[in-house]
């Protein structure tokens, strides 16, 4: 039961890509459900194109970070990503990359690839890349055939999320949406 | 005042400022500095849509800040100061006297550390600046925590008449937790200055009163039960025990279990680190053969613990002296501790991506005209976004707080006397300028220095995220103030040579600068205020510029000029550096770089 309620997930890429916002979905995510809840976040000069990592942990957790080697999933906005945090990994842990080709795995994992770079250009909203990761991730990781369960909530749990967070802001809301979707739907295809 | 009682996601520096709203805090003083700047940022937040009767501010800096808040205090206010841990440096020296005066109304000291450093100068530890100042410190091990502890901290500063310090670190303020909202207490107490010159004005001869004073009260906190130790594992018995504050506390409590070591190593977290308390001293010394102590950033409840040969900490080598206690670090040291095996796996440290400007900041431009008007010059800078002109090499020192113009001046008188004197950039924004740049300029002008000031002015404190500064004419919650006149406060320091450009004019700045060069070369100090608002600034207010769009032509021969020189993150090598193309995604269309390509292959679209 208490395995059940205890997800430790990774969220890497470069400062600007919106690490934090799609880190907050999926920590408000937990507290709809109810569930307790840990972050922590890169703030200050790496916010500014470095090296940015959040840490998120669900259920019973006295701290903020995560152990290497002790990571249910990792969600990596730049290829790189894989390479530099791949060791917070768990063995058979899952890892959803955004790259055009497949990568060498550093820990053994489950990876799930997305050129979402190719698609946040193709969707013409430099903006929308972390949701579009977001999005894949979600739709990936359910579709994944995994033992038990891999997170603390589905697409539809997220988008609610949004949807609270965006009222009223009707553009956003529906562009933001709509990159969810592309994402989840190219899991969909893949 | 009841609110509704659901958890929140809230980021450490929320919950703080939570804490002090709860707490019936009437006046919210700051400076802004990662990782302390959403403290105020919040308090303001919060009280706007609450309606509370505050007054909330940035002030110009930490040691302004700390003396209104502290007034306010003498005053009979509960009140508050936050900044990181170096602007505790610049508040130094009203805090050592505060301590001696006490105070009136509950006075709590923010400070938050920085241990990796992740963004700051120096690992210090504000804690050693509190037992220096002999004021009492807590130590938070989470958000929640953290939000308990500014109620805790007030009872204590009201109780004992003393300043309190809160000392969060960086994973406290920058973790979010699932936080329970508290009662709002508005606050009812009504400003009342009672005079007391032998205190509020103490001469040297009173002030010795007041530390014997100060010295009296130090010794009852540490016999204050609400802050006491907290034994985490009653259950557990050995003659082995473990000690830790703060944010280690969380870690030692999770690698405890992990290790199966809960039920074996008694394991004590410690709230308030200073004083430490006296039958906790004792208690360890007599209970316990061996005493491992995790702590950041310095051994400082180490040193309270007189036993050299049973305590094992930062001091005596078994914790390594530098750095963030990561928990995988904790844990290994906890298995080490207890004599256990286990395999606890590193992060093998992979090159990551350096920092930035972000693609069309105005700094970019600024460094590379300057770079142009005096290319052997030495380039002095400060803390800010543009310390990142570095990657550019315009950018050789960066000390502390408008140091950029008083090491410019300390270069010049170095170099005075010889026959060929390099010529002198200081680069200093504009928030940095106001808060500790001032008294320099007036020094540099009294002592005439040859060397060109450029005032990196984006209207705003970019890199802590946007605060205002004097110039904006903006409070912390979004009133109008009075703006402060940057040309004439320059000019009023005496300067005689004084420009106002836009950086993203290339040719014309760069010119602007030239003249600057030539005016210090043979009269004495120049300014150049290089003023464009931050890109980024400016998206948060949803505006942008037009955008220039640009693109590379097949002129480019993979020169790198314009990576080395100009490090545009919108620009990007392909084809194994044969050819530079512009990443559309990220370009910010400011059309700077159409003037830089030395092959002209950067052209308008
Ligand atoms: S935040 Fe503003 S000042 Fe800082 S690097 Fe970006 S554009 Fe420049
Ligand atoms: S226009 Fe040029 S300098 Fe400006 S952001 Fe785009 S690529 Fe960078």
């Amino acid at each position: 039961m208490k395995n059940e309620t205890r997800y430790q997930i990774v969220i890497s890429g470069v400062g600007g890509q919106g690490i934090l916002f799609i880190t907050r979905l999926l920590a408000e995510a937990a507290i709809e459900k109810g569930l307790p809840v840990f972050t922590s976040e890169t703030h200050g000069m790496a916010q500014r194109g470095g090296t940015v990592i959040s840490h998120l942990k669900v259920g019973e957790f006295a701290s903020p970070l995560i152990n290497p080697g002790q990571a249910d999933g990792l969600i990596a906005l730049k290829a790189e990503s894989l390479t530099q945090h791949g060791g917070y990994l768990k063995p058979g842990g899952w890892a959803a990359v955004n790259s055009s080709a497949p990568l060498e795995m550093q820990a053994p994992s489950r990876p799930f690839y997305l050129d979402a770079d190719r698609l946040t250009r193709e969707m013409d909203d430099p903006r929308s890349l972390n949701l579009i990761m977001l999005g894949f991730t979600l739709s990936s990781v359910q579709r994944g055939d995994f033992d038990h369960g891999v997170l603390h909530c589905s697409l539809g749990d997220v988008e609610t999320v949004l949807e609270n967070r965006l009222k009223g802001k009707g553009h956003l809301l529906q562009s933001s949406l709509r990159a969810l979707k592309a994402g989840a739907d190219s899991a969909a295809a893949a | 005042m009841k609110q509704a009682v659901r958890k929140e996601l809230m980021m450490g520096n929320e919950a703080i400022a939570r804490g002090l709203i709860e707490n019936s805090c009437s006046v919210a003083t700051a400076y802004p500095g990662t990782p302390a700047s959403e403290i105020l940022s919040s308090v303001a937040k919060t009280s706007k849509q609450l309606d509370m009767n505050m007054h909330i501010q940035w002030a110009i800096n930490e040691k302004v800040a700390f003396e209104i808040a502290y007034a306010g205090s003498m005053a009979g206010l509960r009140t508050a100061v936050s900044m990181k841990q170096v602007g505790l440096n610049v508040a130094s020296d009203p805090l050592m006297s505060a301590a001696y005066m006490g105070t009136a109304g509950g006075f709590v000291i923010i400070s938050a550390d920085d241990p990796g450093p992740h963004s700051s100068q120096t690992e210090q530890d504000s804690r050693m600046m509190a037992m220096m100042a002999k004021i009492p410190v807590l130590d938070p091990d989470s958000p929640r925590q953290a939000k308990d502890m500014v109620g805790m901290a007030y009872t204590l500063s009201e109780t004992f008449k003393i300043p309190v310090m809160l000392r969060p670190t960086t994973r406290v303020c920058h973790s979010r937790q699932d936080v329970l909202p508290g009662d709002i207490f508005p606050s009812a107490t009504k400003p009342d200055f009672k005079k007391d010159p032998s205190r509020w004005a103490a001469t040297p001869k009173f002030r010795y009163q007041l530390h014997l004073e100060l010295e009296e009260k130090l010794a009852q906190i540490a016999v204050h039960k609400a802050t006491e130790p907290i034994l985490r594992n009653p259950e557990a018995n050995g003659r082995r025990a473990v000690v830790s504050s703060g944010v280690a506390a969380a870690y030692t409590a999770e690698s405890l279990k992990n290790l199966q070591l809960w039920n074996r190593l008694p394991f004590y977290q410690v709230l308030q680190p200073f004083p430490l308390h006296t039958a906790f001293i004792r208690l360890l010394l007599e209970a316990y053969d061996k005493i491992l102590i995790l702590e950041e950033t310095t051994g400082m409840m180490e040193i309270q613990l007189a036993d050299r040969n049973r305590i094992k900490g930062r001091l005596s080598g078994v914790v390594p002296r530098a750095g963030e206690l990561l928990p995988e670090k904790i844990e290994a040291l906890l298995a080490s501790f207890a004599g256990v095996e286990a395999q606890i796996p590193s992060l093998t440290q992979a090159p990551g991506r350096r920092p930035t400007l972000c693609a069309g900041c105005p700094h970019r431009a600024s460094f590379f005209a300057i770079k142009k008007a005096a290319p052997r010059g030495i380039y002095t800078s400060d803390i800010g976004c543009y310390t990142l002109g570095l990657n550019l090499k315009a950018v050789d020192t960066v000390l502390c707080m408008g140091a950029a113009i008083s090491q410019a001046a300390g270069f010049y008188h170095a170099y005075k006397r010889e026959e060929k004197r390099p010529d002198i950039v200081a680069t200093i924004g504009d928030s940095t300028f106001f808060h500790a740049g001032v008294p320099a300029l007036i020094d540099a002008v009294n002592q005439n220095v040859h060397f060109v000031l450029v005032i990196l002015d984006n209207r705003t404190t970019a890199m802590t995220g946007s605060q205002p500064t004097p110039a904006t004419g903006k409070s912390a919650t979004g009133e109008a103030l009075v703006k402060v006149d940057m040309e004439a406060l320059v000019k009023g320091c005496g300067v005689a040579f004084l420009e106002v450009g836009d950086p993203y004019d290339t040719k014309g700045f760069i010119s602007m600068v030239k003249a600057a060069v030539a005016f210090s070369r043979s009269k004495g100090p120049a300014v150049v205020i290089a003023r464009h608002p931050c890109i980024i600034d400016l998206a948060r207010q949803g505006k942008t510029a037009d955008p220039v769009e640009v693109m590379v032509t097949e002129e480019c021969d993979g020169c790198g000029f314009c990576h080395q020189h100009f490090e545009c993150p919108a620009l990007v090598e392909v084809d194994d550096g044969q050819r530079t193309v512009v990443d559309p995604l990220v370009c910010n269309g400011c059309g700077v770089c159409l003037d830089i390509c030395p092959n002209g292959a950067i052209v308008e679209k």
